[in-house]
């Protein structure tokens, strides 16, 4: 019997997937620290949950979780330990590897029965096959990793009750802004990003991006040339150093396509892009590009969507 | 106020990159540079050394060749440098790394430790929380924003769609994101001191290493590949009718 613990963070897209991921592997164990994500676990197929309580856990920064995960790992021994590849994520496996004493694998592309992980390297230009070779396999898995598919099962739950240790109060949330969604669709899990780069030339003209997001239904984002220039706000960035996209369509206007940006957005299905420049790289991984200028090409697209609605 | 900042030499994130035979980051063949988000580090150490005094030193684990990264940071203004080089860390997996740092940390005075919130060859982005682990001081990570008093730290902890305000007492360990600050470039003057600024140079017998390399690694690399390049596809030019194509691409597609 293969064991699968699984830190559940919250009931979105990228949990589901990891759960969706971890069926495929063997029995799936679910480390939850709400009523909402103990509920995701049952949808996907968890044949347990493990429901922490922990009073006032949410007020530290990574630590009480942090034993709170490394505790029960320790006690269930399992093969594999998988988390989302988030900044929470990495940062709870980072600090169970070194508790444990055990190597740690991140952002994992896919993660085979046998064992055999697949990773993206050198912004997604090289794909990596690697394997644990000693402990068990201990690993964070990018979003985009599966598609999620529900599996409705009735979990065995148990209750951990635990507190925060004095040790673990050392990083005090001392406050969470939580910046508006709007009414778009979140970028990370968007079926549609129509994002602008530094050929939208200022943050009114950046109005022009959101009517064809909002004319296809669609996530705003934008390059890093954009969002240095301030011409629409940092948290929409694509790529790298921004947020990793795989939507079933990406529109790219008035951007490069330099490694970084490629970075975040190249596993979506469909690629299009329009640039004034015919030797943009972007083109070289474009389904569907035009050669112009964005302040012509996309008013005219955007009539003709509205005609075709 | 003492910082040691973590710099890595990485290829240049913004040309080809490749592993070599041994599936390890092809380092000759590339163009090295210093992580770029690592700059970022410096540049939040310095600012806070010119508000707080103290001395800010460069750790770099790294082959002979990152001695060009250790120069850029000392002609940015770093004062000294620790150079940690030796064949046998070729092939180390990230928690071999963390323990030869946390070696190297524990011989240095600090009040605060900077890293790159990751690095641009491996991107891992958990070398803070690992060394927060080996070291027991608190980790504060992906930082767009940092103040210290002096005895405590605090920053804004970057999110998808937001930011947490984290604080904790010093010494700690802080890594930035490049929403930080605008590094500065070294200035003439900046290269000359740099050549006077000292160096130490340490092996792993120097940190009581023993294990290290890719015999202590708990992952092996297996293969490696190219991407698939994606199929070419259709590319027209704008000469009036380029929005109604785009339309009708997306049409057809039943995206509309
Ligand atoms: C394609 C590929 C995949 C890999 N996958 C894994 C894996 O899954 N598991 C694993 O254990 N190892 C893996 N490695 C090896 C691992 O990247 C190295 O061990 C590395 O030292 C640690 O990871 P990082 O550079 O990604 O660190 P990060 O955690 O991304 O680094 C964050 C910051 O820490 C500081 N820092 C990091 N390294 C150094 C250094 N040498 N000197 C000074 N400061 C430093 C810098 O400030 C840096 O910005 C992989 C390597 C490659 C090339
Ligand atoms: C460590 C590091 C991390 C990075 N992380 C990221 C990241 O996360 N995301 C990211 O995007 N970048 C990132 N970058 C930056 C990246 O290298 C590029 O600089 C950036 O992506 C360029 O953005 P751009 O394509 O909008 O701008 P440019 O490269 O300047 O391209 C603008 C394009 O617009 C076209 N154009 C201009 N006017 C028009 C018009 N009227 N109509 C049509 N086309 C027009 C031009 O032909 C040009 O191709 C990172 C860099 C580093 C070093």
């Amino acid at each position: 019997m293969t064991d699968i613990l699984v830190y559940v963070p919250n009931s979105g897209k990228h949990a589901a997937e990891v759960l969706t991921l971890a069926r495929t592997l063997g029995d799936v164990s679910a480390v939850a620290f709400d009523d909402a994500s103990a509920s995701l676990a049952g949808e996907y197929g968890a044949a347990k949950v493990y429901r922490v309580e922990a009073p006032g856990i949410d007020d530290y920064f990574v630590d009480p979780k942090a034993t709170v995960l490394t505790d029960l790992a320790r006690k269930v021994a399992p093969d594999y330990f998988l988390l989302p590849s988030t900044d929470e994520g990495k940062a709870l496996a980072a600090r169970t590897a070194v508790a444990l004493d055990n190597g740690l694998m991140t952002d994992l592309s896919g993660l085979a029965p046998d064992g055999t992980a697949t990773q993206d390297a050198f912004a997604g230009t090289t794909i990596v096959t690697a394997k644990a070779t000693k402990g068990f396999t201990l690993a964070t898995i990018k979003l985009g990793a599966t598609e999620p598919a529900p599996a409705p099962s009735s979990p065995e739950v148990e209750t951990v009750n635990a507190t925060v240790a004095e040790s673990d109060q050392r990083v005090k949330v001392a406050q969470r802004v939580d910046e508006p969604a709007g009414d778009r669709p979140a970028l990370s899990e968007a079926r549609i990003v129509v994002s602008g780069g530094r050929g939208v030339g200022s943050a009114e003209d950046f109005a022009l991006i959101e009517r064809v997001a909002d004319a296809l239904g669609g996530a705003v984002g934008a390059s890093r040339a954009a969002t240095d220039a301030g011409y629409y706000p940092h948290k929409f960035q694509v790529g790298q150093t921004g947020t990793t996209v795989s939507p079933q369509l990406y529109v790219a206007a008035g951007i490069s396509g330099a490694i970084q940006h490629r970075a975040g957005m190249q596993t979506s299905r469909v690629i299009v892009a329009v640039n004034k420049d015919a030797d943009a790289p972007i083109f070289g991984m474009a389904d569907f590009g035009v050669v112009g200028d964005l302040f012509q090409v996309l008013p005219q697209a955007l009539e003709e969507i509205e005609k075709r609605k | 106020m003492n910082i040691v900042v973590l710099v890595k030499q990485v290829p240049d994130s913004g040309l080809a990159r490749q592993l070599d035979a041994q599936l390890r980051v092809d380092r000759n063949g590339a163009n090295n540079v210093m992580g770029e988000l690592d700059e970022y580090a410096v540049e939040a150490a310095l600012q806070l050394k010119e508000a707080h005094g103290g001395e800010v030193t460069v750790l770099t684990l790294g082959p002979g060749q990152a001695t060009e990264t250790i120069r850029k940071t000392l002609a940015m203004g770093a004062d000294k440098a620790v150079h940690i080089e030796d064949d046998a860390v070729a092939g180390s997996d990230a928690l071999t790394t963390s323990a030869i740092l946390a070696a190297a940390l524990g011989r240095l005075e600090w009040d605060l430790v900077i890293a790159g919130a990751e690095s641009t060859d491996s991107n891992m982005g958990v070398m803070p929380q690992l060394l927060a682990a080996r070291t027991g001081a608190p980790a504060l990570t992906g930082a767009r924003k940092i103040d210290t008093d002096g005895t405590s730290v605090t920053v804004e902890h970057q999110r998808a769609n937001g930011y947490d305000v984290l604080t904790a007492n010093l010494p700690a360990i802080v890594s930035v994101w490049d929403t930080i600050n605008t590094p500065r470039y070294p200035s003439l003057k900046g290269i000359m001191a740099a050549k006077r600024k000292p160096v130490e140079s340490l092996q792993l017998s120097d940190l009581g290493i023993e294990a290290a390399g890719q015999a202590a690694a708990a992952n092996e690399v297996v293969g490696a590949a190219a991407r698939p390049e994606r199929t070419a596809g259709q590319i027209v030019t704008d000469e009036g009718q380029g929005g109604t194509a785009l339309a009708e691409f997306l049409a057809a597609e039943k995206f509309i």
